[in-house]
């Protein structure tokens, strides 16, 4: 990575100015990530000055800032509390400690990686993103969608009565996940998530239909479970093959949403 | 004994520990050229044109050699012994390179910004050839990865490189295929062990200058005076042009006994009378370098009902990469230090092909070819224990080689004069490890709630301890003028604490403190000579030679002290503070007499060195014992406790040997269940980076559990054996037979992921 | 670019470039217990505190960390040394290179968390890699370091 000038300017307008003055001008998260690249960046755009580094809780919401980091999210008591812990629960595997005193929210939402963990918790819980220029807009629409030469400013996840849980497989505690499983239930309505497929996240919205209209029984378990596994998409990398993830995905469902009615 | 068998702390222990600069790059001086390699993007090419202009041009750019700039002299980089037994079998630069990251040209630049910059201005036209990548596929293979004609071998290694072997062996004991014949139970199976990345945290790293005409080399190495000898010869200088100076290291495994980068600032130094530095990058350490051999072993097994092995025979396949280094040497490990642990069987058969491909080489690795045939050799007996119907440990104890006995491929052997086991308690460490385990109530599974369950399987192993009649160390010890002691020695330290184990026996010999002697290790112009730190032979070799000096010394002091004050030599003791007539009528104490010596009173500063080389290989011993948890639904093996009960002679330094115990399971770990170096069709290496390659972190390694039960080796010092390599044997085999004794699945190619156990699952249970 | 930041309490002026990391900066400087073992962010050798947290120093580019105050082991040697005095009782700092990384966890994690278990302190730990050691020493040393069982 190369980096001919820095800036750090005080407002999102200018950031966002800066931004889409030069096809190469980058916003800098927690680096961790952009530090793998080889890319040659004009202008690296620093946001630290703009108060994006928080966790706090309104009336109605939760609100995360787009500087908050994964370590923020691991000690915060807000999300400890709130929706069973699942956000602590998908960032406190990542890496180390030092590791996650830097990787930050915004990055990993915008970016939209299909081997995040946060992503996939996250997307259970309904919430909405809000970009600088494009606006507020639904996750689930947005991990779709994407954005170019935006800035992500915050993520908003709803408050509700909720019961989540979230589930991985990796084989070494250091790895990335095989795969990942957010599960949530707000009143009778079921989201069954699937991240590292390794695709990015995914609501499997049949299965999530189907399991909110059962009767919770054994056998609607599993059969959430078939369709989750049915309706989305694996594939193969050096982690592991399609079949397997999509074998673990039934197994990973199936125990995210036990734990859920437990 | 006041100071052998202590847990001492390791002398250097807190300097390393509060982050003080003592590695290479910390001493390197700062204005040192900054050279980088450009490698290979083929896996297997000639080189056509190198354009070196545009690079050489950029300012601040040093010099930039290719291979038509560099001496053309066959060599090895294996740190041997002379005469080495791998084949010479490269150049410096070869316009044929044989493996994605095979180096082709040098560049030497003012600062790393500018070396990288001129490395992506070399234009170089290549002709690609068709690889050979399976290394099953290698051996008569039409492409040919060594077509030269100048390759060298010291003597037979049963090099035969227009059918891409490198190296092949075999020996035999009795009639195999008759004794295999009358046996009433066989089993065969085939096993795979992958390539490993040694993964040492400090990258392979060097810095050269000029010293009055002399090249001096401060490189992160195991074994200076074999890079001392081998660089030289590689550049066509004599040895004694060169001075190499081992500082602190960062871990070493094997990976850094070779000379894989001290020649390339070489050539930057004497080109331009400049002091040059080279730090590979983490990608260049896992692309670049060396791995552990990835290995194919064959085994079949003859046995009585009752459970008496009678036949052997273990065949293997080695996948060596595109150089031959350490390929002999290992195949002669990976058969005396596995297979004389069994000392029953009519007749033993070792079959071993190493072959060349286009991959990064394969080279030494703690252990050396043993744990890959410990893997087959051990699983292969698991499986017989399973087709008996017997206790995997009962059949152990059945058929362990005993005190006293013989075997001819043990080291040291010679024709028709097999070596013997001198010291053993190969039997007490299987017993211990089982009641350490609960083997008895655990075996061989039980149920845990839900979709869990757990296992335990074992393993055994030995090693050798240096290599016999080949590898030498010697010692020099001073007495100072205040009293104190300087103990000199070629040995490298590689955070083993191998400075402060020798300095305990140099101590206990001479009754003093440990604190008392000044220890100077690892540069060839200082210390006296050592093969070096490899074939687990630093505390037998070395410290034989320790303990031998340290004896002489002792002799010599009351030598001169007899000559100065008028005593008869046999009248006088040393008791480590004073020198004693035997009486106690009359005595000195030690700094008095010291400076009395090295006055003009005496002008006899004393001194000895002496030189230590094994004839025997004695071999240490381990039990091995597993306990796995697995989650029958994914896959997923946990390994909740590994217990290993290990017989290294006397443990010189308890603390230290059980830290070598736990690393080399922690390594042994990491092979079984997560690190996978592999490579795509082309032949580049996908997992060049901890992000891909995973070595065990903290909270992959369960619960390690070792214990000591020391037998006393006659010809060691002190009683002790080795204990760096046999660590790492164990752990696969007995894995793999926790995880088929709790679930019913074999697995036969490592490392064990949580797909193949659920593929596994899946055949066996549907 | 030219940035301030305070390094061990003394405030420094630095001339760095914009895609420079801290780790650089720091070893360029002086630092010298302050390595890296990877280029992707995986091991914890470069562990330094930036405002008293634990962070990789070969993923802050240097520009990021101006006006902010860095701790390196070069600047709490005291402290160091008392858990260095644990790990080398054990043996357990064996080759020495991931120590300074580790020993700036350990203290961080002295602060951050009351007695914890020996769990939660493989936890805390996981981003440092070893691979001399298999752990076990570390954390036997780094167990009595906090008087806990
Ligand atoms: C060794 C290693 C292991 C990992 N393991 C895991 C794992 O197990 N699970 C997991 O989920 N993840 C894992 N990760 C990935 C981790 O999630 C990412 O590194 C992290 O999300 C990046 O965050 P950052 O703040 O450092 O982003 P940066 O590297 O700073 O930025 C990444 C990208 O996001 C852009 N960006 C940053 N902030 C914004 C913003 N506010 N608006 C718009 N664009 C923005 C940047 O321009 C850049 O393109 C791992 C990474 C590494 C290196």
């Amino acid at each position: 990575m190369r980096i001919n000038n820095y800036v750090a300017p005080d407002n999102l307008a200018e950031a966002y100015l800066v931004l889409n003055e030069h096809n190469s001008n980058t916003v800098l998260g927690g680096c961790t990530y952009l530090r793998l690249t080889s890319k040659n960046i004009d202008t690296a755009i620093d946001l630290s000055r703009l108060g994006l580094r928080y966790i706090e809780e309104t009336a109605d919401a939760v609100e995360i800032g787009a500087l908050a980091t994964y370590r923020d999210i691991e000690v915060s008591g807000i999300l400890q509390s709130l929706f069973s812990g699942v956000l602590p629960q998908s960032v406190m595997v990542i890496v180390g400690v030092q590791f996650r005193n830097l990787a930050t929210v915004g990055a990993t939402v915008y970016s939209r990686y299909g081997f995040s963990d946060l992503n996939t918790a996250l997307l259970a819980l309904n919430p909405e993103v809000v970009l600088y220029h494009a606006g507020r807009i639904p996750m689930a629409l947005f991990l779709e969608q994407g954005a170019s030469k935006d800035i992500l400013e915050k993520v908003i996840i709803p408050k509700a009565d909720l019961r989540a849980s979230f589930k991985y497989l990796r084989n070494s505690s250091g790895d990335y996940a095989i795969l990942n499983v957010a599960v949530a239930r707000s009143r009778d309505e079921w989201k069954i998530v699937v991240g590292a497929r390794p695709f990015r996240a995914m609501i499997a919205a049949e299965a999530s239909k189907c399991l909110s209209g059962s009767r919770l029984q054994k056998e609607d378990i599993e059969r959430a479970a078939k369709t989750t596994a049915d309706e989305l998409e694996f594939g193969t990398n050096m982690r592991s093959s399609r079949e397997y993830r999509q074998a673990v995905c039934e197994v990973l469902v199936q125990r995210a949403i036990q734990e859920v009615i437990s | 004994m006041n100071i052998v068998s202590k847990s001492m702390a390791k002398i250097d222990g807190m300097d390393l520990a509060t982050g003080k600069p003592a590695y290479v790059d910390d001493l390197c001086p700062k204005e040192a050229l900054c050279v980088k390699i450009l490698r290979s993007p083929h896996a297997f090419a000639k080189i056509v044109t190198i354009d070196i202009e545009d690079a050489s041009k950029v300012a601040g750019v040093a010099c930039v050699l290719t291979h038509a700039d560099v001496p053309g002299i066959r060599h090895t980089i294996a740190l041997e012994s002379y005469p080495e037994s791998s084949p010479y079998d490269r150049l410096i630069l070869e316009n044929l390179v044989r493996c994605v990251g095979d180096p082709v040209a040098i560049v030497a630049a003012e600062d790393e910004r500018t070396a990288a910059m001129a490395l992506q201005l070399i234009k170089v036209e290549y002709e690609a050839l068709e690889p050979v990548l399976d290394f099953e596929q290698a051996e008569g293979n039409l492409q040919i990865i060594h077509p030269e004609s100048d390759i060298v071998t010291n003597f037979n290694i049963g090099l035969d490189a227009r059918r891409n072997v490198a190296s092949s062996r075999l020996e035999e004991i009795g009639d195999i295929e008759r004794v295999l014949n009358e046996c009433e139970v066989v089993v065969e199976h085939t096993y795979y062990t992958q390539a490993q990345a040694h993964s040492m945290l400090e990258t392979h790293r060097a810095f050269t200058f000029l010293d009055r005409g002399r090249l001096v080399i401060v490189t992160s190495t195991q074994s200076p005076f074999h890079v001392q000898r081998l660089v030289a010869q590689s550049l066509g200088l004599p040895a004694n042009r060169l001075r190499v100076i081992k500082p602190r290291i960062g871990g070493g495994f094997g990976g850094k006994n070779k000379a894989l980068v001290e020649v390339f600032p070489a050539l930057v130094t004497l080109k331009t009378g400049k002091p040059a530095k080279i730090i590979y990058s983490r990608q260049e350490c896992f692309n670049s370098t060396t791995s552990r051999h990835a290995m194919r072993g064959r085994v079949v097994l003859g046995a009585d009902r009752s459970g008496d092995v009678r036949a052997i025979d273990l065949q293997v396949l080695t996948d060596t990469g595109a150089y031959g280094e350490d390929s002999a040497d290992v195949l002669v490990v990976a058969s005396h230090n596995v297979l004389p642990i069994y000392g029953g069987p009519k007749s033993v058969r070792y079959r071993g092909t190493a072959v060349y491909t286009n991959k990064m080489p394969g080279g030494a690795f703690r252990g050396f070819g043993a744990p890959q045939s410990v893997f087959a050799l051990e699983s292969a007996m698991n499986e017989l224990a399973a087709e008996l119907k017997m206790d995997p440990t009962q059949l152990r104890l059945k058929n362990t080689i005993k005190l006293g006995q013989a075997h001819p491929f043990l080291g040291g052997s010679q024709e028709g004069k097999p070596a013997v086991v001198n010291s053993s308690t190969l039997d007490q460490c299987i017993e211990r490890g089982k009641a350490l385990i609960c083997w008895d109530q655990k075996y061989p599974r039980r149920e845990v709630e839900g979709n869990r369950v757990r296992g335990v399987g074992m393993a055994i192993a030995m090693h050798g301890t240096g290599i016999a009649r080949v590898d030498t160390a010697a010692a020099t010890i001073q007495l100072n003028y205040d009293g104190g002691y300087k103990l000199l020695v070629g040995a490298s330290d590689l955070g083993t604490g191998a400075d402060t184990i020798l300095a305990q026996m140099a101590a206990e010999v001479l009754a003093t403190s440990l604190e008392n002697i000044i220890v100077y290790s690892a540069d060839t112009d200082l210390t006296p000579y050592d093969s070096g730190a490899y074939a687990s032979s630093t505390t037998y070799v070395t410290g034989n030679a320790v303990v031998k000096a340290a004896r002489l010394l002792r002799e010599e002091i009351v030598r001169g002290c007899a000559a100065i004050h008028g005593k008869s030599v046999d009248d006088l003791e040393l008791d480590g503070q004073f020198l004693r007539t035997v009486d106690g009528a009359w005595e000195i104490p030690l700094p008095e007499l010291a400076k009395q010596l090295v006055s003009a009173t005496g002008k006899q500063q004393p001194a000895a060195t002496a030189t230590f080389g094994g004839d025997g290989s004695p071999p240490p011993y381990v039990a091995g014992f597993a306990e796995v948890e697995v989650d029958l639904e994914t896959g997923k093996l946990d390994l909740l406790n590994f217990v290993d009960v290990i017989d290294c002679g006397t443990v010189i330094n308890p603390n230290l040997a059980r830290i070598q115990a736990e690393g080399g399971i922690a390594q042994g770990i990491g092979q079984t269940l997560f690190e996978d170096m592999r490579f795509d069709d082309r032949g580049e290496m996908l997992t060049d980076s901890f992000m891909k390659y995973k070595i065990p972190c903290r909270k992959d390694v369960g619960q390690i559990l070792v214990e000591f039960l020391p037998s006393l080796e006659p010809t060691g010092p002190f009683g002790a054996k080795s204990i760096g390599e046999v660590v790492v044997h164990t752990t696969a085999p007995a894995i793999a037979d926790a995880l088929f004794n709790a679930t019913g699945v074999r697995i036969r190619r490592l490392p064990i992921t949580p797909e193949k156990v659920f593929k596994g699952l899946q055949q066996k249970w549907g | 670019m030219r940035i301030t930041l305070w390094i061990n309490d003394r405030q420094q002026e630095l001339e760095v470039t914009c895609d420079e990391f801290l780790a650089e900066t720091l070893r360029n400087n002086g630092y010298l217990s302050v390595r890296q073992g990877c280029s992707t962010t995986s091991c914890g050798l470069c562990t330094v505190w930036m405002d008293d947290k634990p962070v990789l120093s070969c993923s802050v580019l240097s520009v990021m960390a101006n006006g902010k105050r860095i701790t390196t082991i070069e600047g709490v040697q005291d402290e160091a040394r008392a858990v260095a005095g644990f790990l080398v009782g054990e043996g357990a700092e064996q080759c020495g290179f991931c120590i300074p990384g580790l020993v700036m966890t350990v203290l961080a994690m002295k602060k951050d968390l009351r007695q914890p278990t020996a769990e939660q302190i493989v936890h805390y730990l996981n981003g440092n890699l070893c691979r001399c050691s298999g752990y076990m020493g570390q954390l036997r040393g780094i167990k009595k370091y906090l008087g806990v069982e």
